[in-house]
C-alpha cells in the first residue's frame, strides 16, 4: 500500500521536542569560538543627511572590538547591483539587497542619507551581546533632518524625494491601460472605492541572524534563511567568488517570505567577519526584526466592478499603488502578481489593472505570505460582496454566477494568468454544506430582527492563487543509495518548519521501498547541495517533491541495470516491489536481492541518481473559505466564532502537514483581518516596534478550524499537486473581512477597512447610527 | 555576583553581571539552549521555563532572582529516554512546524495542566494567550494540549 495520502507524522519532531532546534544562535560550532558579537546602530530618524558618525566614546567602552561604518567598508567591490534597473513586467523579481540598483541603490550601511528609521548606520563588535547594546547606544550620529514621507499620498505629492536624482517618488509603473471607462458601459449596477491592504509584520519567531566565519580564503556563513544557495550568491557583494563561501542555513524559525535569500544586515556580518579576521555572530532583538526587516502588504488599491442586477459581473478595473518602504526590494515585483491575479476565480469578460510602487520612509516591504496574492484575492472578494450588496442579492448566489466553470479550463483569465484546473463551485458547495449556510442566514435574521447586541456576520471568500511561479527555475534533487541499505537524499529546497525532511522521505519511501527511517534528508548547506533554489512561492513540493519523485525513478533505472548483472537476466525482466524494497525477475518471487546487495554491486558502493526538475507552468491552488463572526454592537468587539474551508491543492501527500500549512495560512490571514498593522506616526517612528505595541494574534482569539477535503490534480507535475503554504493565508482575510461587514451591514455600512479592531468597527457603527438618525 | 541555580536537577554556580537575565544565563552560563529569546517585552513567551514549578518567562527574570531555586527547561522534561506526555501530544498532533516558540510553549503547557489538569479548550486558548506561535495558528497546540490532558486521566 502507498504511504502517500496517508497521515504520517514528522520525523523532524523529536529532535525539537527534547534538545530544541539548532537556530544560529545555538550553534556551538568550531568555527565560531570566541565569536564577537555584532549590534547595529540604527537610524532614529525617518530621513535625514548623516553629517558626522562619532564613534569615539563607543571604542572606549569595555569590550568594544571595532565599530565600522560605511566609510570602512574601502575593502568591498564597486557595487554592480543584480539586475542593474527595475525588472520588466515578464522579468523574474530582482533579488538582494540593491535589486533596483543605479539612482535607487541600497547600501549596506547608511552612506550619507538615512531613509528609516532601523536603517542600519553602523555595526559594533564586541565580546558580549550586553557591551554591544550599551557601546552602540553611544556611537554619536548628527543627522540633518529632512521632511518624512510616510504615506502613499505623501510619496505621490513628491514634495520630499527619497532618491533625489530619481526626481521623483515612483520607482516601478505597470500594467495594462484603465483609462477605457466604455467596459462600464450597459452595466445595471457599479460600485467604485479605495480599499487599504494594510502593512503587516512577517514576524517569524526567530528573527533575522547570521554567523559568519573567514579562514584559510573561506568564508563560512550560517544564516537563517530561505535559500542558502540565493544567499550565497548575495553574500558574493563582499568581494568573494562563490565558490569561495559556503553557506549554510542551520533549523531556522520561520520565514514567511521575509527570509528569501538574505538582508543588507547579514551581508555586513560577513563583510565584518572577513574585515576584522574575527568569527562574528548577529541575532536581532524582536525591536530591530520590527523595525528593520521586511514587511508585507502595503497596497491602497482603487476599483471599479460592475455588472447586470442579476449577478453577472461584466467588468472589472483594479488600480494598485504599493508602497515600497524605504527601498524597492521584491515590492517592485509584488503589485504585478496582485494585477495578475485580479479576478480571481470568476470569468469576467473585461479586466482592466495596473500598478505603481512608490517610496516612503518606512521599512522596506518584500514577500510575505502570499505576496501580492493576497492583496488580488482580498480586493475581488469584497468587490463581489460590495456588487453583491449593491445588487440586492445573496454573496454565494453572485459567485455561483460567475465561476470560471470545470469545463472551461485551462483557462486564461483577461488578465494573463494562465489557470490549469479548478472546481470553484464544488469548493463553495462544500463550504456552503457544512456550514449549514441557510441555518446560520436564519439566525443572522433572527438576531437582526430581535435587536440582539451580538450580531451574527458570515464571509465568504472563493479563492484561487498562484505557486511556482517559476517553476521554470525548477528545483534540485539528488538520491544516494548506500550498499548497508540506507539512503540519503539532497534536496535544493529549504524547510523552515514545513516538514520537508517527513514528505520528502514518503516520496522516496514510496519508489523504492527504502523506509523512511533509512532515509537521510539534506538541505541548507552549499558544500553539500551546491545548486538549489529553496522554499518560497508554495513550491517544495511540487518542484522540490517533483525533483525528488524524479530522482528516485532515475535511481531505480540505475539500480535496475545492477540488479539485472547480478541476477543473470536481461534488465527489462528484473523488476522492483516497492512495498518491500526488493528486487526480482519478472515471475519468480523466490529470488530476491535487496538495495543494500544492488548497492554493494554498483561502482564505490553506490547508486546515484542527480536531478532538476522544472515545470512549465505555474499551478492555480484554490478553495473557498466562510468565517462565521460575532460583533458586539455596542463595543465594536469581533468574535471569530467558525471558519471552514475548502482548500484545493491536488492530491494531498501527508494530510498532517497539508493541514498544518493550512491552520497557520488562516491564521495569519485572520490576523490582519482582525488586529495586525504596522503604524508610523507622521515624522515616520514606527508605534508597533514591540510585541508588546504590535498585536500578533494569539490562541485567545481564534477558534479551531474545520478543514473539509478537495483535491483536483494539475497535470503540470507528476505528483498532480499545488502548492499550500499560502492559500490558507489568501482565503482567510477576505472571508474574515466579509463576515464582519456582513455582521454589521444592516446598519448600513458598506466597507470598514482592516484590521477591523474594536475602535474602528464601533466607530463605523456610531457613525452609521448617527447618520440614520438624522 | 554569585548564583546558584538548580537547573534540570543539576547545580550550576557561576559568578554571573547583576544585569543577567535567566534566559541568557540558562543559554550561556548552562549551555542549556533549547530556550529561546522571542521578544524583549515578556510578550511572545518563546523564553518559558519553569522556575519551582512554576512557568515564568526568563527573558524578564534576572538570574540573581533565581538564586537559590530550581529550574526546569525543555531539556530536563524527558525522563529515562521518555518523551514528556506533552511533547509525546505535540508530536502526535502535529503541535510544531519551525520549533522556535515550542519549548516555551510545551513548558507553558506543562504548567496549565499542573494547575488545571482537564481544561477546556477554550481554558486552553486562555492560557496559552501568553505565548505566541507563527506557524500553527495554534490549532494543533491546542489539540496536543487537550491530548496530553487526556493522557494524564
Amino acid at each position: 500500500m502507498s504511504i502517500l495520502g496517508t497521515r504520517v507524522i514528522r520525523t523532524e519532531d523529536p529532535r525539537l521536542l527534547t534538545a530544541g532546534g539548532i537556530y544560529v544562535d545555538d550553534l556551538r560550532e568550531a568555527e565560531l569560538a570566541g565569536a564577537v558579537r555584532a549590534t547595529f546602530v540604527r537610524a532614529t530618524v525617518a530621513h535625514a543627511l548623516i553629517t558626522g558618525i562619532d564613534k569615539s566614546e563607543a571604542l572606549a567602552q569595555p569590550g568594544v572590538v571595532a565599530v565600522l561604518t560605511a566609510a570602512d567598508m574601502t575593502d568591498l567591490p564597486p557595487s554592480e547591483p543584480p539586475g542593474g534597473e527595475v525588472p520588466g513586467p515578464d522579468e523574474p523579481p530582482a533579488e538582494g539587497p540593491v535589486p533596483l540598483g543605479g539612482k535607487w541603490a541600497e547600501p549596506l550601511l547608511a552612506v550619507d542619507r538615512v531613509r528609516f528609521v532601523g536603517e542600519p548606520v553602523a555595526i559594533v563588535l564586541t565580546d558580549s551581546t550586553y557591551q554591544g547594546e550599551d557601546a552602540a547606544e553611544l556611537v554619536s550620529v548628527d543627522y540633518e533632518v529632512l521632511p518624512p514621507v510616510t504615506t502613499i499620498d505623501g510619496a505621490l505629492a513628491g514634495d520630499s524625494l527619497l532618491f533625489p536624482d530619481a526626481g521623483t517618488n515612483i520607482c516601478v509603473k505597470g500594467g495594462r491601460d484603465i483609462g477605457d471607462d466604455s467596459v462600464f458601459d450597459g452595466c445595471d449596477v457599479v460600485v467604485e472605492g479605495d480599499i487599504v491592504n494594510q502593512r503587516v509584520a512577517c514576524l517569524p519567531m526567530e528573527g533575522r541572524a547570521t554567523a559568519a566565519a573567514f579562514s584559510g580564503g573561506k568564508l563560512t556563513v550560517w544564516a537563517s534563511t530561505q535559500n542558502a544557495q540565493l544567499a550565497r550568491l548575495i553574500f558574493t557583494a563582499i568581494g568573494l567568488p562563490p565558490d569561495a563561501i559556503r553557506v549554510v542555513a542551520p533549523d531556522v524559525g520561520g520565514g514567511f517570505g521575509a527570509k528569501i535569500g538574505v538582508d543588507r544586515e547579514q551581508i555586513v556580518v560577513a563583510w565584518a567577519a572577513k574585515h576584522t579576521g574575527r568569527p562574528v555572530r548577529w541575532v536581532e532583538t524582536r525591536n530591530e526584526n520590527l523595525m528593520a526587516m521586511t514587511q508585507g502588504r502595503a497596497q491602497l488599491h482603487h476599483i471599479k466592478i460592475g455588472g447586470d442586477r442579476d449577478g453577472k459581473i461584466k467588468a472589472y478595473r483594479l488600480d494598485v499603488i504599493q508602497d515600497a518602504g524605504a527601498f524597492p526590494r521584491m515590492s517592485g515585483f509584488l503589485p504585478m502578481l496582485t494585477n495578475l491575479m485580479a479576478p480571481g476565480v470568476y470569468d469576467i469578460p473585461a479586466v482592466q489593472a495596473d500598478y505603481k510602487v512608490v517610496v516612503t520612509n518606512t521599512a522596506p516591504i518584500a514577500a510575505y505570505r502570499g505576496a501580492g496574492r493576497p492583496e488580488a484575492a482580498a480586493t475581488i472578494e469584497r468587490a463581489v460582496d460590495w456588487f453583491a450588496a449593491a445588487a440586492g442579492l445573496d454573496p454565494a448566489e453572485v459567485r455561483k454566477a460567475n465561476f470560471i466553470q470545470p469545463d472551461q479550463f485551462p483557462f486564461v483569465t483577461k488578465a494573463g494568468a494562465p489557470y490549469d484546473t479548478g472546481e470553484y463551485e464544488a469548493a463553495l458547495e462544500k463550504v456552503l454544506g457544512a456550514a449549514d449556510y441557510a441555518s446560520l442566514r436564519a439566525d443572522q435574521q433572527r438576531r437582526r430582527e430581535a435587536g440582539e447586541t451580538k450580531q451574527l456576520g458570515l464571509g465568504l471568500a472563493s479563492y484561487v492563487e498562484i505557486t511556482a511561479a517559476d517553476g521554470g527555475a525548477g528545483e534540485t534533487a539528488k538520491v544516494e543509495v548506500h550498499d548497508d541499505g540506507t539512503a540519503t537524499l539532497y534536496t535544493g529546497s529549504s524547510a523552515h518548519g514545513q516538514g520537508h525532511h517527513t514528505a520528502f522521505a514518503m516520496i522516496l519511501q514510496n519508489e523504492t521501498g527504502i523506509p523512511m527511517d533509512k532515509i537521510e534528508v539534506i538541505h541548507g548547506d552549499t558544500d553539500l547541495v551546491p545548486d538549489g533554489v529553496g522554499t518560497y512561492a508554495s513550491r517544495s513540493l511540487q518542484l522540490g517533491g517533483s525533483a525528488v519523485h524524479k530522482a528516485a525513478i532515475e535511481v531505480k533505472e540505475e539500480a535496475a541495470k545492477n540488479a539485472a548483472a547480478l541476477f543473470e537476466a536481461a534488465e527489462a525482466d528484473v523488476v522492483l516491489d516497492a512495498d518491500t524494497g526488493t528486487w526480482h525477475i519478472a515471475g519468480d518471487p523466490d529470488k530476491s536481492l535487496t538495495w543494500a546487495q544492488v548497492a554493494e554491486h554498483a561502482d564505490g558502493g553506490l547508486i546515484v541518481a542527480n536531478v532538476r526538475f522544472t515545470a512549465d507552468r505555474p499551478t492555480f491552488p484554490f478553495g473557498t473559505h466562510l468565517s462565521v463572526v460575532e460583533v458586539d454592537t455596542e463595543t465594536g468587539k469581533v468574535t471569530l466564532l467558525r471558519h471552514i474551508t475548502a482548500d484545493d491543492a491536488g492530491p494531498v501527500l501527508n494530510p498532517v502537514l497539508m493541514e498544518g500549512q493550512r491552520h497557520g495560512g488562516i491564521a495569519q490571514g485572520a490576523a490582519q483581518a482582525l488586529c495586525e498593522e504596522v503604524l508610523y506616526d507622521a515624522d515616520g517612528n514606527p508605534l508597533t516596534s514591540t510585541l508588546a505595541d504590535y498585536a500578533a494574534i494569539t490562541a485567545a482569539e481564534l477558534p479551531s478550524f474545520e478543514l473539509l477535503t478537495s483535491e483536483t490534480p494539475t497535470p503540470v507535475n507528476p505528483l498532480g499537486v499545488k502548492g499550500i503554504g499560502e492559500a490558507g493565508t489568501i482565503g482567510s482575510t477576505p472571508a474574515v473581512h466579509n463576515a464582519v461587514i456582513d455582521a454589521v451591514s444592516y446598519l448600513g455600512i458598506r466597507h470598514i477597512d482592516m484590521p477591523l479592531t474594536p475602535e474602528r468597527v464601533w466607530t463605523a457603527i456610531s457613525e452609521a447610527q448617527k447618520a440614520s438618525a438624522k | 555576583m554569585k548564583v546558584e541555580l538548580t537547573v534540570n536537577g543539576k547545580e550550576i554556580s557561576a559568578d554571573v553581571e547583576d544585569r543577567l537575565l535567566l534566559v541568557h544565563f540558562l543559554r550561556d552560563v548552562a549551555d542549556l539552549t533549547a530556550t529561546n529569546v522571542g521578544c524583549e517585552t515578556t510578550s511572545c513567551g518563546a523564553c518559558t521555563v519553569l522556575l519551582d514549578g512554576e512557568s515564568v518567562k526568563s527573558c524578564t527574570v534576572l538570574a540573581a532572582q533565581a538564586d537559590g531555586r530550581s529550574v526546569t527547561t525543555l531539556e530536563g522534561l524527558a525522563a529515562d529516554g521518555q518523551m514528556h506526555a506533552v511533547q509525546e501530544a505535540f508530536h502526535q498532533e502535529h503541535g510544531l512546524q519551525c520549533g522556535f516558540c515550542t519549548p516555551g510553549m510545551v513548558m507553558a503547557i506543562v504548567s496549565l495542566l499542573k494547575e488545571n489538569p482537564s481544561p477546556t479548550e477554550a481554558e486552553v486558548r486562555t492560557g496559552l494567550e501568553g505565548n505566541i506561535c507563527r506557524c500553527t495558528g495554534y490549532h494543533n497546540i491546542v489539540r496536543a494540549a487537550l491530548a496530553a490532558a487526556e493522557a494524564g486521566k
